[in-house]
């Protein structure tokens, strides 16, 4: 606006007809509204794709298929002395109980009389999971009284099958694969027809442990989640008082002057550091210097927790200075110590924020994958689920994320159905997290 | 007038926020047993010397204060002295309200409990009930004690705040423009309420409003840039001012 036109008299409009400089505003405004729906659409749009390609790929890891067989346990092969003594058994190693239970799963076929070129106990091989004689010998040497009878047992189907089953194996790729033949597929569909093999929710995929590189039916993430767990106990129990009480000192109580800030710009810096480099500190310092176990949840936890330190303290400082200084006055115009008008009014305003910040700390933790890499916490190694909570710290595990890179790696393509699978889990935790966030925020937040 | 001992002394006073020189050397004697008001145009730095006397300026970090201040013969200035203690002794009442973000029964208690003013619940019932009386809110807030106490309108909370401050029983009661939110009729209850403090304690009062100054204070000091212009008796002040600073400012020139 000029000058003349502020000193000349505005000329008389009607309020019903909208003027051109109005116009030319909510024109304005329209766009920007547009541009914004626009926006969001096209992230909904990546989120409903992203969603739908990770539930698509990993929904078959939930499902997995399995072959009822009767297994005659004979004695003869089982237990050669006869007398039931369960050391004397262990003698026999899984190569004993496997044509056994090839014989079942034959006598079966030929029971249901279906008709296949496949007559030969051997070629019943392709069909079962090669991890079918360790669940017999598991079983039989639980139940020793069970010998000389047949049991029916739900034994995992081989990898081949089940990708059968789940459209991952087609029959033109059966050709080239030398551990099944277009025959075995044949007696699959006749045997889903007879009901001796069908899918089922795989609770093992959830609780059980990585298996090796051939048994890709057997693996589950859930020791790797056991070793996240652990993890994220020890981030929880270093990260959240370290991070709190180095806020609220900086923030309260320390005076401001160069040092302080010269911390400051430290504490920022390091939030931007990436993750692999908090990983080869955490080998130089944690392994090689200190000499804790190579592998172990507790070195995984530490390294995080270095990680996750700059994230906390960054966000409970933001919420300490959100807190008007006003209620500090208050307090110490009542006479409050310091130390009670932070513990008494500060905090438990900031508790909201603190406690999102702390929440997506962890959340970026359970999700980090590349510090673990350069500690060993990848790779085919834990066969177990640890037996009690200081195994649990240090005894060599995976992380879910690392479980899943470790999966996705593998030649198998049912890994990499696994590894879809896995994502799915971390998902949900990962929403958990962020919903009891949101829920405690809601539960903690106040008006002033 | 009978004259009563002096409570607090300030020598020399300066105040320095950064490089701005805030309060420039200002002497005045505050009286026990007596109200003293502070009046002076915005931006003369009245609030700023109210908060040397209990050293809340403490906790503002470029703030600078020289001089000499005594409660009592005793430096509140000197190392020694635990500023947590002296507020204890010295009460105040904000120029915005700042009630606690909690209840209005905890408002008020909680200063009791953290010195310690009450054996059990129900003497610090008793504690709230008096303070809230006197800070002339009992009756509008009686039925919900458990109501937030951010929830009340801005001159109830000012109250709330004047009750929370008389709560702890201090010896001397700064104000800064206690009455800035609150109706007539309310505005009238507090200054009953300094009035009756009076025979107690010390009361500084900060205030825009010539009336009130005359109404309830006995002495009135007069800021102007940062300088103690002119103090004395309010009546004297009002009527027969020695500055024609003052002069221009009662009457509306300045300001
Ligand atoms: N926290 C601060 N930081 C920097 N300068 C400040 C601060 N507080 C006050 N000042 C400055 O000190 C001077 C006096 O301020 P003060 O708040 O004491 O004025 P006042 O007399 O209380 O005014 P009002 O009547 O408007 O409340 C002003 O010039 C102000 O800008
Ligand atoms: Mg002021």
């Amino acid at each position: 606006m000029t000058d003349a036109t502020a000193n000349t008299p505005r000329p008389k409009t009607s309020l019903i007809e909208v003027d051109a400089r109005t116009k030319r505003r909510n024109a304005a405004e329209a766009r920007f509204k547009a541009y914004g729906i626009t926006a969001i659409a096209i992230g909904l749009l990546f989120l409903v794709v992203l969603l739908g390609s990770i539930i698509a790929n990993g929904v078959g890891a939930f499902q997995q298929t399995f072959v009822n067989v009767p297994v005659y346990l004979d004695p003869a092969k089982l237990d050669k002395k006869g007398n039931r003594n369960i050391e004397e058994m262990k003698k026999v190693s899984t190569f004993g109980y496997n044509p056994l239970i090839q014989q079942g799963l034959l006598d079966k076929v030929t029971e249901l009389g279906i008709e296949t070129p496949l007559q030969k106990r051997k070629e019943m091989k392709a069909m079962l999971s090669a991890s079918a004689a360790a669940q017999v010998r598991d079983f039989v040497l639980a139940n020793p009284d069970k010998l000389g009878e047949t049991v029916e047992f739900k034994l995992l189907a081989a990898s081949r099958v089940d990708g059968y089953l789940k459209d991952r194996v087609q029959r033109e790729d059966v050709a080239r694969d030398k551990n099944i033949d277009a025959e075995h597929l044949d007696l699959t569909d006749e045997l889903v027809k007879a009901g001796v093999v069908a899918k089922t929710f795989n609770i093992s995929f959830i609780t059980g442990a990585d298996a090796s590189e051939s048994r890709a039916e057997q693996a589950g993430i859930g020791v790797a989640m056991l070793g996240s767990f652990f993890m994220m106990i020890v981030v929880l129990v270093l990260s959240l008082p370290i991070g709190v009480a180095a806020s609220i000192y900086l923030e309260e109580f320390a005076p401001k002057n160069r040092w302080t800030d010269l911390i400051e710009v430290n504490i920022s810096n390091l939030a931007a550091v990436p993750s692999i480099v908090f990983g080869i500190l955490g080998l130089a310092v944690f392994i090689q210097f200190m000499h804790l176990p190579q592998s172990a949840p507790i070195v995984g936890g530490l390294v995080l927790t270095l990680m996750t330190l700059p994230t906390i303290i960054i966000s409970t400082r933001a919420s300490l200075k959100s807190v008007p200084p006003s209620i500090r006055d208050a307090a110490l115009g009542v006479g409050a110590s310091k130390m009670q008008s932070v513990f008494h009014h500060v905090l438990p305003l900031a508790m909201p924020g603190i406690l999102t910040g702390t929440i997506i700390g962890l959340a970026q933790a359970l999700g980090e994958t590349a510090p673990l890499l350069l500690i060993g916490m990848v790779g085919y190694i834990a066969t177990n689920v640890p037996d009690g909570i200081a195994a649990g710290f240090l005894d060599p595990n995976s992380a879910m994320p690392a479980q899943i890179y470790e999966w996705a790696k593998r030649a198998d393509p049912a890994y990499y159905e696994r590894a879809w699978g896995g994502i799915i889990i971390l998902l949900v935790f990962l929403l958990t997290m962020n919903i009891i966030a949101i829920i405690l925020r809601r539960r903690f937040e106040r008006r002033w | 007038m009978t004259q009563n001992e002096t409570k607090i002394s300030a020598n020399g006073v300066q105040v320095f926020y950064g490089d701005t020189h805030a309060i420039k050397d200002v002497d005045v004697q505050i009286e026990d047993k007596t109200v003293t008001a502070f009046i002076g145009p915005s931006g003369c730095g009245k609030s700023t010397f109210l908060r040397c006397l209990n050293r809340m300026n403490d906790t503002i970090d470029i703030c600078r204060v020289e001089g000499k201040i005594t409660i009592d013969g005793d430096d509140i200035y000197d190392k020694r002295v635990d500023p947590v203690q002296l507020r204890a002794k010295v009460g105040m009442v904000f120029q915005k309200p700042n009630p606690f973000p909690k209840s209005i029964y905890d408002n008020i208690a909680y200063g009791p409990r953290i010195h310690g003013l009450a054996k059990n619940k129900a003497e610090l019932d008793e504690i709230v009930e008096k303070s809230l009386r006197r800070g002339a809110i009992w009756d509008e807030v009686k039925d919900r004690l458990d109501a937030p106490g951010t929830g009340l309108s801005g001159g109830q909370q000012q109250r709330l705040c004047i009750a929370r401050a008389v709560a702890t029983e201090p010896e001397v009661l700064l104000m800064d423009e206690p009455c800035s939110a609150l109706d007539p009729i309310a505005t009238a209850q507090v200054e009953e309420l300094i009035d009756e403090l009076r025979s107690n304690y010390s009361v500084v009062i900060v205030t825009h409003s010539m009336q009130q100054a005359a109404r309830v204070s006995q002495k009135t000091a007069f800021f102007h840039l940062g300088n103690l212009v002119e103090f004395g008796e309010t009546g004297k002040i009002f009527t027969n001012p020695e500055d024609p600073r003052t002069e221009s400012y009662i009457t509306g020139r300045i300001g």
